[in-house]
């Protein structure tokens, strides 16, 4: 290539920028994503570091409660199996929590985004307020409301306080996925004729989800970790059933080392499960 | 098949610096079955008033009729409007989640309330028509840029619009992809679609245009037939404009 070729590119492509104007709406290079500074890290394939750190904790953990079940089943092997008759429990408000705080957070994040000044407002009061007051505040506060309103068993007052609390993370999340979403999708929906809520249901809200299930997946490890704040509620999780051993035994220290192990191993199992889940999402769209 | 005729348009935004009038009292009169090319630089105003037509922008000041009927009055709904005036947009805008096919039945099926199998008879057809029948299934990251502007430019006739608004359709394509969607463009002007574009392929004004409008800082500073524009301007402001990109 000869140097006045060169030049003509340069020319022809320094006029085009001059000519052509930018899509102020054009979509951002890459995936979008939300990252979570809080919880713990997402072992994925391409984080070698993360990875393996994963592995050492999780095989530690295992190989640790092995060798203690093995080699002193008393207390151990009691200990083990008197926690983990709370796991339904803790399972069953982790997973109902969370499809609660789900639910809560997709109107907080449609009210977020909304148009109306006072939706808007109220979506904004709501999470505020959740932000501002510790969780084992508000799960008391709460259950003792409901409980006093409603007679309803204590688990679902828990559930419903913890989605309650949840629900303003998550309407963050939400809001945060789909302000992720380029605006030329609400716009190109509304030039086809949409309204606003056609757009939302069929656009936008259906892109949203595949942006933030890994924040989801996130906020689930949070809830089941959180979940153990119940135990306040007299109702029979696992750390719960691990106090009620101490009280009986006064081995503390063993049912509490327990406790951990336990709530670390699901804890390091899910987020492996949420950082393959993310990895399937990537290799799909 | 329709009219649109721009009347003292205004749009100003409110911007962090203060008040930024992005169009001043600009008119222009597309007639039924009539192509009009917008040129002008980056910033002139030029997108701004296309998103005026189908209110995407709300106009400050000014009217807009389509077929005699003024969008900018409260009465108005905007929304048969926009499902009579297509737009086609520099980023194709194409939905990620859906497949070529379901992003050109949505709108028939859900805001049309047209019948699903028809309204996948008219998207084959359509697809047909801008030569990507084979693409139906796929989504619309496994296409290239200028098959997007296609499926985009085929979503939006699925409306059966009376005039077609098109921003910079082909600025944001490789060069080699430039001519497939001019031709699909080609082919619906010779069809007697209205059509309002602004673009700055040359090419494809001097084959199509009735019109060329020249906007610069938010005026219409000139309005004629191509080959006038292009060979002896009227205005020095054009004439400069057009020296940067002939
Ligand atoms: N939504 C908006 N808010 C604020 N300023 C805007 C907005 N849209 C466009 N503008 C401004 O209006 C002017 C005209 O923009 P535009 O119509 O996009 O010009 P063109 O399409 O001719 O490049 C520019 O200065 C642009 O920055
Ligand atoms: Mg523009």
């Amino acid at each position: 290539m000869n140097g006045n070729s060169i030049d003509e590119q340069i020319k022809a492509e320094a006029l085009r920028q001059r000519v052509v104007s930018k899509d102020p709406n054009a979509p951002k290079a890459g995936q979008p994503t939300i990252n979570m500074t809080d919880g713990v890290l997402i072992p994925k394939k391409g984080e070698k570091h993360v990875l393996t750190s994963w592995r050492l904790t999780f095989f530690g953990a295992i190989i640790l409660s092995a060798v203690l079940i093995v080699l002193f089943p008393d207390p151990y092997r009691t200990i083990f199996v008197t926690c983990l008759r709370g796991l339904p429990v803790t399972f069953e408000v982790t997973v109902f929590s969370i499809i609660g705080a789900v639910i809560i957070g997709t109107f907080t994040g449609l009210g977020s985004v909304s148009k109306h000044r006072w939706i808007n407002m109220i979506c904004g009061v709501y999470v505020e307020l959740i932000r501002g007051i510790p969780l084992l505040v508000q799960l008391i506060f709460i259950y003792y409301a409901v409980g006093s309103l409603f007679h309803v068993e204590g688990i679902i007052a828990a559930i419903f306080s913890l989605s309650v609390c949840f629900g303003a993370y998550m309407g963050e999340i939400v809001r945060a996925g789909i302000q992720a979403i380029p605006k030329g999708q609400m716009e190109a929906a509304i030039a086809l004729g949409m309204s606003r809520s056609q757009a939302f249901r069929y656009i936008i809200l259906p892109q949203t989800v595949k942006v933030i299930l890994p924040a989801i997946g996130n906020e689930f490890i949070s809830m089941l970790k959180d979940s153990s704040l119940v135990s306040v509620l007299s109702l029979e999780d696992i750390l719960r059933c691990g106090r009620m051993y101490i009280s009986r035994t006064f081995l503390s220290l063993e049912t509490m080392l327990v406790v951990a192990l336990i709530y670390l191993m699901i804890t390091l199992i899910l987020s492996r499960l949420v950082g393959l889940l993310e990895e399937r999402l990537h290799k799909n769209g | 098949m329709a009219k649109i005729e721009i009347q003292n348009l205004s749009k100003d935004f409110e911007t962090p610096s203060g008040i930024l009038h992005a169009v001043r009292n600009a008119s222009l009169t597309v007639n039924d079955g009539e192509v009009v090319v917008i040129i002008g630089p980056s910033g002139s105003g030029k997108s701004t008033m296309l998103r005026c037509v189908n209110g995407l922008e709300k106009p400050t000041l000014g009217h807009i009729l389509i077929d005699g009927i003024d969008t900018t009055d409260p009465s108005t709904d905007i929304r048969k409007i926009r499902e009579e005036v297509g737009m086609v947009f520099q980023s194709f805008n194409l939905f990620p989640h859906l497949t070529v096919l379901d992003n050109i039945t949505l709108s028939p099926v859900k805001v049309r309330k047209m019948d699903k199998k028809e309204a996948e008879e008219l998207a084959i057809s359509l697809l047909r028509r801008v030569g990507l029948e084979e693409k139906a299934k796929v989504h619309p990251t496994q296409l290239s840029g200028g098959q997007q502007q296609r499926v985009a430019i085929a979503r939006a006739l699925a409306m059966n619009p009376k005039a077609m608004l098109f921003d910079e359709p082909t600025s944001a394509l490789d060069p080699e992809m430039i001519k497939e969607v001019l031709d699909v463009m080609l082919q619906l002007a010779s069809d007697g679609m209205t059509m309002l574009l602004v673009t700055h392929e040359m090419g494809f004004a001097r084959a199509a245009a009735d019109k060329v409008v020249f906007m610069d800082k938010g005026e219409v500073i000139e309005t004629g037939r191509p080959e006038e524009m292009f060979t002896s301007p009227k205005s020095p402001r054009t004439q400069d404009f057009l020296n940067h990109i002939l």
